[in-house]
């Protein structure tokens, strides 16, 4: 190791500023979020804020822990990392405590310690080395089926536990792959095939009323628009080689997709997420059922205007209107208090944050560091898209934390792990031959 | 991978591309759309429930017997009560001691700190008033409307039964009730439930920090009205229901009447009963309470439940029997000697002259008579249990030990033992005629309900069958028939011819035998009077009557607890009844007189006069 001068000069300060302003953010909107005269002192540690507090002191330990490891440590440990975390995650199924139906806990002491937050990292610590290895192409079969079955294997252990959103958040991962020369048909094709799935869930219960008596059901009707769309495209490129067999194939399979939304959406799917997409959708109003919380979360955040109500100021914050008011609803208290300038601010500093991280990138000798780098983007963009997204009714409700807003140890300490790692490769990238 | 540089760019693009759009949408949720825009005071929302009222219920005159009042409930929500809280004064304002506030508020907070919950229930109109005034001074506490059942004629508690707060058990099993639900518990209430509750509504309302409502939230797109329960129309005449009970007051018993021609209970009397007024809202619990602890039972519901033999009322049924079994024929002639004498043994009769026909029998009512015709009618088969199990299938043919099918809840089913029973009592083929000849009499293992006596009696009045006996005439204009289909003809087996000697032999009694104090002048009363043998006290006084004798317009059982002979209490009060529901008015006072002055629950008075049956 060089000196500590040389890590200091080396380290991304901008990515760090970052990172402690929005900690920073986080803890004060935790107090906003559960503020109560009883406990005015945000150092209380009976409270959530107070605790946060201890979370965030330990998350800087780990952060500086990290800068002192060599790096080299994270990729030649990477599989000895994810098989842990894997075994860690099957044990949890097993003697784990439930909350709220998901078993994805240990309780240690007090504290409570959820391995799935843990494992986003080191799947993307196996991943990146996978990816990394030399003369590994995209383009074989074998490539995609490894990587798919690394990223799997955890969402897989996820979904058992019952934690539906922590498990979605692998499929962020296909970034990753992209970025690495995955074709971009599939972000394509997963892009169609869920604005087909929603579009048919919005019309498959319409009747068309046709000339002589006749009546077409929603599912029907999509059918025969995606045969004349399909029909047209086909006319038009009718000269080039194979078409005709790609338009049946893709015919085809949009079809069955539009059959199958149905199935998946009444058998496969659980009634409270069949339930949490149908409100989104506008198709089933239902504001005080699976709705209660997207409608409060959008009282809260539309009653903020554009200058919000001030600091410790917001009702539907006091009066507990929204639930999940610190943990996944906590960018509700900042639409309340902050208004517009104060959701600007937070969604400015995310999008900074992500295209700083995109930049680090770009600037990795390694392949590993490379990789490793979209990889946290990745999971950090989709806990953005979704947890936002759903305050703000853009996105169903599943419940995944705001990165460094939300309340909760595991994830503080989860998201810390993943980005000092990525500052530290990035503070020794010269080192790498 | 330099080759796949550039798809950094399309990374950052899509990146840009969720952040630019949730701007935009949270530009328009925030400052452009109004919608979402609540002032800061008024965006706290409350639903209310708009309970339904229920349906009222009619007697089939259209005199009102239930309806609905208002009350209020006082609502609390935990979260909203200011630090500042004045408990002394609203508990003044409220009439409640202070500890009982604390439990109150403790038990709101643990179920929800900012939902609402019920802090005071099913507060009357009275006493709201005093306490809307001053309500806005404490914000956290709202006003929910509902209604309470109120009886204005103070009639029919048993039959209208009453309505109480769903339970948990109710709420786990049925989806439809939530936790504060009104739903019928008993009678009426209970049966037609689902006509009579309507359906439940809400409102939600935007309501500021003073607790003031501020309008509805979103314009009303979440509410929903009220919907009223259907009104019920009942057969009983109101009129003779509460004269009924008038002069069953002061006795135990119990009074059933039929409109033979329908099937339609015109009365149906428990007695000793209670003012339905009493177990309604926030009384009902303490009432209930001293209710079921009455020695004298009076939230039984006798008419239904009680089980009483039939005593000499019976001997109809029998000679009925034995004329369609061809064992009997009216100018048959028994020798009674004070009784009936076999094996040794005696059942005894009261002095008469002796030998008896078929029509003198029932006006003497002689035991001896129906012990030779029960005799032949059990002896006419080669086995005692095959002539019992001939016999046994017209008695329950005539409605008795089995449920009439009333549309009641907890009817029971009286009792007419299977051969099973005396062969377990008696060891089988060990038992005769002469067993179980006290069934002759009426008397023996039979239990029978007033409503299935009552029932009974149709089945004569009407010559060989009865209606299934309802109560519900008209629900929401339609009537009942028109789509009950449980409401049907039912045969006795016994062919109309028979009846006439039967019938003609009722009228005498009334006429010139053992039931005059039922007779009314120039109206063909039919009756046969009764003493139940009563193992635990005195004697019941018992009458069957039906009236006119031709195209019988009422039919009625009257069961009177420890009133010994039916003609000293049943059959006037029977005959009473009779006048009051065909004529509307009473000729003899003194009879009147003499059932409302009877005590019966005390010591029995003494009477002197009157002939036994």
């Amino acid at each position: 190791m060089r000196g500590s001068k040389s890590l200091i000069d080396n380290i991304d300060w901008m990515t760090v500023g970052l990172y402690l302003i929005l900690i920073l953010a986080g803890w004060l909107n935790i107090y906003a979020a559960v503020y109560n005269e009883q406990f005015e002192s945000i150092f209380d540690t009976t409270q959530r804020y107070g605790k946060q507090l201890l979370w965030i002191g330990t998350a800087g330990v780990i952060a500086t822990v990290i800068l002192l490891i060599d790096e080299r440590f994270f990729s030649t440990f990477g599989y000895l990392i994810y098989g842990v975390i894997i075994l860690l995650l099957v044990a949890v199924l097993l003697v784990g405590a439930a909350t709220k139906g998901a078993t994805s806990w240990f309780e240690i002491g007090g504290f409570k310690i959820q391995p799935s937050e843990f494992s986003k990292f080191a799947t993307n610590l196996a991943l990146s080395k996978y990816l990394s290895t030399l003369n590994i192409r995209m383009k074989e079969l074998k490539t995609k089926l490894t990587a798919a079955a690394i990223i799997g294997l955890p969402a897989i252990l996820i979904l058992l536990q019952n934690d539906t959103g922590s498990a979605l958040v692998y499929g962020a991962f296909i970034l990753v792959l992209f970025r690495e020369g995955l074709s971009g048909n599939f972000l394509l094709i997963g892009l169609v095939t869920a604005f087909l799935f929603v579009i048919t869930l919005i019309f498959q219960n319409d009747v068309y009323q046709l000339p002589f008596e006749m009546e077409l059901s929603g599912g029907w009707m999509l059918i025969i628009l995606l045969f004349i769309i399909i029909g047209l495209v086909y006319y038009f490129n009718r000269k080039k080689k194979q078409i005709l067999l790609f338009s049946a194939v893709i015919f085809i399979a949009c079809s069955g997709l539009v059959k199958s939304v149905d199935y998946v959406f009444n058998n496969i799917l659980e009634p409270h997420q069949s339930k949490r997409i149908n409100v989104m959708l506008g198709i089933e109003p239902d504001p005080y059922g699976a709705g209660y919380n997207v409608n409060q979360s959008l009282i809260a955040i539309g009653s903020g205007g554009f200058t919000g109500k001030g600091y410790l100021k917001g009702t539907q914050t006091k009066y507990d209107f929204v639930p999940e008011q610190s943990t996944d609803f906590i960018f509700c208290t900042i639409g309340e208090e902050w208004g517009f300038i104060g959701s600007f601010v937070v969604v400015g500093l995310f999008m900074t944050l992500l295209l700083r991280i995109l930049f680090l990138c770009s600037r990795q000798r390694s392949a590993f560091a490379r990789i490793y780098g979209y990889g946290v983007a990745a999971i950090f963009f989709f806990h953005f898209m979704i947890n936002i997204g759903m305050t703000i009714g853009l996105a169903p409700v599943i419940g995944i934390p705001l990165p460094f807003f939300s309340y909760g140890g595991s994830s503080l300490w989860a998201f810390t792990i993943l980005l000092f790692v990525l500052i530290k490769m990035d503070a020794d990238r010269l080192e790498v031959l | 991978m330099k080759q796949y540089e550039s798809r950094q760019f399309t990374i950052g693009a899509i990146f840009l591309v969720v952040g630019i759009i949730f701007l935009i949408r949270l530009f328009y949720v925030q400052v452009i759309d109004s919608h979402y825009k609540l002032d800061a005071t008024n965006n706290v929302l409350r639903t209310v429930v708009k309970y339904p009222a229920r349906g009222l219920i009619y007697d089939r005159n259209g005199e009102l017997l239930v309806y609905n009042e208002a009350a209020y409930d006082l609502m609390i929500v935990p979260k909203a009560i200011k630090e500042d809280f004045d408990t002394t004064e609203f508990c003044d304002l409220l009439e409640i001691p202070r500890a009982e506030f604390k439990d109150r508020f403790e038990k709101a907070k643990k179920y929800s700190r900012y939902k609402a919950s019920i802090f005071e229930k099913e507060i009357s109109a009275r006493s709201y008033a005093k306490i809307q005034e001053q309500l806005f001074n404490y914000p956290g506490f709202f006003v929910q409307t509902r209604t309470l059942r109120t009886y204005p004629k103070q009639t029919a508690a048993h039959m209208v039964g009453y309505v109480g707060e769903a339970s948990p058990k109710i709420i786990e099993k049925d989806k439809y009730y939530k936790s504060g639900d009104h739903i019928g518990i008993s009678g009426i209430e209970k049966q037609y439930e689902q006509v009579l509750r309507g359906k439940r509504g809400q409102e939600v309302q935007m309501v500021d920090v003073f607790n003031r409502p501020k309008g509805k939230f979103q314009d009303g797109a979440f509410d929903t009205s009220a919907v009223s329960g259907s009104n019920l129309i009942l057969t009983i005449d109101a009129a003779l229901q509460a004269y009924g009970e008038k002069l069953m007051q002061n006795k135990k018993g119990s009074i059933v009447a039929i409109d033979p021609s329908t099937g339609e209970i015109l009365a149906l009397i428990s007695m000793p009963t209670y003012d339905p007024n009493l177990l309604v809202g926030r009384e009902r619990s303490k009432n209930y309470g001293k209710l079921s602890q009455d020695t004298l039972k009076p939230l039984f519901n006798r008419a239904l439940m009680a089980k009483y033999p039939p005593g000499s009322t019976f001997k109809s049924i029998n000679a009925l029997i034995g004329l369609q079994e061809q064992v009997l024929t009216p100018s048959m002639h028994y020798s009674c000697n004070r009784g009936y004498s076999f094996g040794g043994r005696k059942m005894g009769c009261h002095p008469h002259p002796s030998p008896v026909d078929l029509e003198y029998s029932i006006q003497t009512s002689c035991n001896a008579y129906y012990c030779n015709v029960f005799r032949s009618i059990i002896d006419h088969y080669s086995t005692a249990e095959e002539g019992y199990n001939v016999w046994r299938n017209y008695v329950t043919n005539f409605g008795l030990g089995k449920k009439t099918g009333i549309d009641l809840p907890n009817e029971l089913s009286g009792f007419v033992p299977e051969t099973e029973y005396y062969d377990r009592y008696y060891v089988k083929g060990r038992w005769h005629s002469t067993t179980i000849l006290s069934l002759a009499i009426g008397q023996g293992e039979l239990g029978f309900t007033p409503m299935q006596m009552a029932n009974m009696v149709t089945a004569i009045a009407n010559r060989g069958y009865y209606i299934t006996p309802h109560i519900a005439k008209e629900i929401n204009g339609r009537t009942i028939t028109e789509f009950d289909s449980t409401i049907v003809r039912n045969e006795t087996g016994v062919e109309a011819k028979y009846f006439d000697e039967v019938v003609e032999a009722m009228y005498k009694v009334v006429e010139q035998g053992t039931g005059t104090s039922a007779r009314i002048d120039s109206l063909q009363v039919c009756g046969k009077t009764g003493t139940v043998q009563n193992p635990h006290g005195d004697d019941h006084s018992t009458f069957i009557a039906f009236a006119p004798k031709e195209n019988p317009k009422i039919a009625l059982s009257v069961y009177v607890e420890n009133g010994y002979w039916g003609s000293r209490w049943a059959a006037p009060i029977a005959g009473l009844l009779i006048e009051q529901y065909l004529r509307d008015t009473i000729t003899r006072p003194a009879i009147e007189q003499r059932m409302l002055e009877g005590n019966l629950i005390g010591t029995v008075p003494k009477i002197v006069g009157n002939a036994g049956e």
